[in-house]
């Protein structure tokens, strides 16, 4: 038999059993998460199926955050902020309310998971865990809410696509600009029931907040997970966060023999910063193609870049300049973490002088419904994952995805510019070392 | 209204109209996210393809198909979107290739999901029907029958019982 991929052996050691790709597996579930989106439906699917004894399967291992519509832009919004509560208290969930930040970094940051945990999430972008050695996957509320009641989750484990980039990265290029530049390669769906794993030297090289946009946009792929091997910096990231060194089990490591549907293999050095041009994260081109674009607005945030370190390399981009005329900026963070950390190393001001916007922690514009909408013919330049028609906004507005350094040198100029004609910081993940939040 | 479904039978849903779609239709697109303080299928029904295409929702009729190119359903995991299809009133959706999480989700909620590679040479209007257990798409309007692939033995399950909550229940139930 030949080696098996990490998914492979993860889903193993879930089912008990011995598994390869195509097979299907029921497995057991370590971590459950929703939010006001999806929750709604998926407490009704629970209470459905659970009868006259409701009881949660796990309520230790159960995250129910407010992120979406948050704060609540309508009465309708706000009333399923309170079916979040009312449920949560009466089953006895986690719960983060308003402004406590964006569901998969509030697992990540309070200790949910661990190196070899499977994580369920309603909602798309769970595949994110993979850059901490979790095989987290998205799923409907149907499927979170029948797995609250009973913990198993039927699985098929899938094939998988290896990205391997060996050396150095050069200046101005970043995770997100290898994710875009994979997803450019393999397309929208060129992942599509499949996981992602992503290696080389340059990846092990990653610090861990770099990791893990990597795995959030393995969705954009079509990816079902994005897994990276956990490794020492792993747990030093996770014990610096949560004060717990997780350990890492064997079966978060692929075989050497793996047998992989694909292996794409890169040198560091041949890739550039990277933009997805609109409407689809597959349109990723070289910034050179598309600098000199004009541009309306500015977005910093999200579950892909709206960490500490992303927001920081746009501060140190902006810091004691203005934003060019007639641009708007709209920073979001990614948790009231991340915002306590900008307000205690002078981020915060960087941008409030700076003439930008900075709101309370959650998905922001990403979500398309508030804070920071496009209207008709507005372009947009964002840090986020996505930009379909009318994502943001108005279905006569443009979306462009590109690295916060890109962001950041573009907010200079009011049109795309290359982020190598600025100067530019990379930080690791000791950057907040001495920071108390 | 497709057929009364128990185990192991259905499956031949009645014909209806096709609706036609495009590659890569996002579920943003299936229902935009302001609508999604909603949970009831008429309501969100009443919004499918609302910024996408206006006219569907007034004028999709009972037993309607949608038919999609490759890659329909991708992007956000929200069940809305299948669920917004069955308050309109949709007995199915083929396309050529489906997002992995619509795909589920539609099984999940028992709307029947058929991975159809000639479901490009359906055109809009056309009168169609499903045969789930093998996978078949039948032209009414054309007289042409197409090959899809039948879902594994185990999902056609889920879908005939109704979906995951009633497959669930059953099993809870010791079945």
């Amino acid at each position: 038999m030949t080696g098996q991929t990490i998914s492979e052996k993860l889903l193993s050691e879930k089912s008990g059993q011995n598994v390869q790709a195509g097979d299907y597996v029921e497995a057991a579930v370590d971590v459950m998460m929703t939010h006001d989106v999806t929750g709604p439906l998926a407490f009704e699917v629970f209470e459905s199926v659970t009868g006259d004894d409701p009881e949660l399967v796990a309520p230790d291992n159960t995250a129910i955050t407010i992120d979406h519509h948050a704060p609540a832009d309508g009465v309708k919004a706000a009333n399923n902020h309170n079916i979040v509560r009312e449920f949560a208290d009466k089953y006895g969930a986690h719960q983060y309310d308003v402004g406590d930040g964006i569901c998969h970094q509030v697992l990540v940051e309070e200790g949910f998971v661990s190196p070899g945990d499977l994580v369920i999430g309603a909602d798309s972008h769970s595949t994110t865990f993979g850059g901490v050695g979790c095989f987290g996957t998205g799923v409907g509320s149907t499927d979170l809410g029948t797995t609250l009641a009973t913990g198993k989750l039927w699985f098929r484990v899938p094939e998988t696509l290896r990205f391997e980039v060996e050396g150095d990265l050069p200046d101005g290029v970043y995770a997100k600009d290898l994710i875009l530049k994979f997803i450019g390669d393999v397309g929208f769906a060129g992942c599509t029931y499949k996981a992602a794993e992503y290696g080389g030297s340059a990846v092990e090289s990653l610090p861990v907040h770099e990791r893990l946009v990597l795995s959030n946009m393995a969705i954009e792929m079509g990816g079902k997970a994005g897994l990276v091997a956990p490794d020492e910096q792993t747990v030093e990231f996770l014990a610096a966060q949560t004060g717990t060194r997780p350990t890492v089990p064997a079966y978060t490591h692929p075989d050497d023999d793996a047998d992989y549907e694909a292996v794409y293999r890169y040198r560091a050095d041949t890739i550039s910063p990277q933009v997805a041009i609109p409407s689809n994260p597959e349109n990723a081109v070289p910034v050179q193609e598309v600098v000199g674009t004009d541009i309306d607005q500015l977005f910093v945030g999200t579950c892909t870049n709206g960490r500490y370190e992303d927001i920081r390399i746009v501060a140190d981009i902006i810091e004691a300049e203005q934003l060019a005329p007639n641009v708007r900026m709209v920073v979001v963070p990614a948790s009231r973490s991340v915002y306590k950390q900008m307000m205690e190393t002078g981020v915060l001001q960087t941008f409030v002088d700076a003439g930008a916007i900075v709101q309370s922690a959650g998905c922001g514009p990403c979500f398309g419904t508030h804070q920071g909408v496009l209207g008709d013919g507005d372009v947009c330049l964002a840090t986020a994952n996505r930009n379909f028609p009318g994502r943001e906004g108005s279905m006569n507005s443009e979306v462009y995805l590109a690295s916060p350094a890109t962001v950041g040198a573009s907010a200079l100029y009011g049109e795309i510019t290359d982020p190598r004609e600025v100067a530019l910081n990379r930080y690791d993940d000791s950057v907040l070392e001495g920071v108390g939040v | 209204m497709t057929e009364t479904r128990t185990d192991c039978e259905i499956d031949t849903t009645q014909p209806g109209h096709a609706w036609t779609f495009g590659d890569d239709i996002d579920t943003d697109q299936i229902i935009p996210s302001r609508f999604l303080v909603s949970t009831d299928p008429a309501e969100l029904g009443g919004h499918a393809f609302n910024d996408l295409r206006a006219e569907f929702a007034s004028n999709v009729e009972d037993g309607d198909f949608v038919v999609g190119g490759h890659n329909f359903g991708s992007g956000s995991s929200r069940e809305h979107a299948p669920l917004s299809l069955l308050g309109a009133g949709v007995d199915g959706v083929v396309a050529q290739s489906f997002a992995r999480i619509f795909f589920r989700n539609g099984i999940n909620l028992g709307l029947p999901v058929l991975i159809c590679p000639d479901a490009d040479q359906i055109r809009d209007g056309d009168t169609i029907s499903l045969r789930l257990t093998e996978g078949t798409v039948t032209n009414h309007t054309t007289g042409q029958e197409y090959d899809g692939e039948p879902l594994p033995e185990f999902l056609q399950t889920i879908v005939n019982r109704g979906g995951l909550v009633q497959h669930t229940r059953a099993k809870l139930g010791g079945e």
